[in-house]
């Protein structure tokens, strides 16, 4: 029961690392550190399925996309843009007033007694791709649709228009 | 694995709520206070995981699977963000010479 709330200290410190720290690859690492955090809580969830798709996409290729591009950009903390503190402090409040206000939203609520607990067998890929196949296939089917179209309009926008230049 | 299980049997939904929310206003504070692009959209995926987690946690509460289909879906749909906006950050960096927010306020006009 207490590893549930060392792991969420440490997602949050990691995630206030993540958008305190200047320089913008200690940053990609920070959130690297969060996401893994994140994974076990999935594996305490007993959501497998999860816990290894967000391992292998999160960690594995959408923040290696994100280290790429900033290596590729050359980007360090000497041209790191920052924003003055005035703006920062209200920044940080304005965050601060939607977590108060958050809050305020769960004690109305009063979830407090309800257990969570790990499934048996409902985050296997069995059981998920079931589902996933059954009452999703058409959502599952689009969301192909959706990737070919997400790649192909990334190689568009970042070819290089030899034409112009 | 079964005695780790068992473990965490007992922790409350409040709790993950709680914890969700707070790793939502961090992503929400970032987006506030950084000027760099990337860093933003960093912290944009940071709030799609917040809210990711707290899928599962009710899928599991609720034992229904639907949920963690819902997680599979936005995972792959974050994807998809990502790549087309690193592209429009390329794209927009060998124009403009930087990474700053800023630098892109004359798409107003």
């Amino acid at each position: 029961m207490s590893l549930f709330y060392f792991v969420a200290f440490l997602s949050i410190i990691f995630a206030l690392m993540t958008i305190f720290t200047k320089n913008p690859v200690h940053s990609v690492l920070y959130l690297v550190v969060t996401f893994f955090t994140f994974t076990i809580h999935y594996i305490m969830l007993n959501a497998q399925f999860l816990a290894i798709v967000n391992f292998i996409v999160y960690m594995g290729a959408i923040m290696v996309l994100f280290l790429f591009v900033l290596m590729l950009l050359n980007l360090n903390e000497d041209t790191e843009p920052m924003k003055s503190v005035l703006v920062k402090v209200m920044g940080v409040v304005a965050g601060m007033c939607l977590l108060v206000v958050l809050f305020g939203a769960f004690r109305v609520l009063d979830v407090s007694d309800a257990l969570v607990g790990p499934q048996p067998d409902i985050g296997l890929v069995k059981n998920l791709g079931k589902v996933l196949f059954n009452e999703f296939l058409l959502p599952f089917e689009i969301t192909s649709i959706l990737l070919l179209t997400a790649m192909v309009g990334a190689v568009v926008l970042a070819k290089n228009d030899t034409k112009k230049a | 694995m079964d005695s780790m299980l068992g473990q965490i049997q007992g922790i409350p939904l409040n709790h993950y709520l709680i914890f969700c929310a707070i790793i939502f206003s961090i992503g929400v504070v970032g987006v506030l206070v950084r000027r760099n692009v990337i860093v933003l959209m960093m912290s944009v995926e940071l709030m799609l995981n917040s809210v990711n987690l707290l899928l599962v946690a009710f899928s599991a509460h609720h034992g229904d699977p639907s949920g963690q289909v819902f997680v599979f879906f936005i995972m792959a749909l974050a994807a998809a963000e990502v790549a087309v906006g690193l592209a429009i950050i390329v794209m927009v960096y060998r124009n403009t010479k930087s990474i700053d927010i800023d630098a892109l306020s004359k798409l107003r006009w």
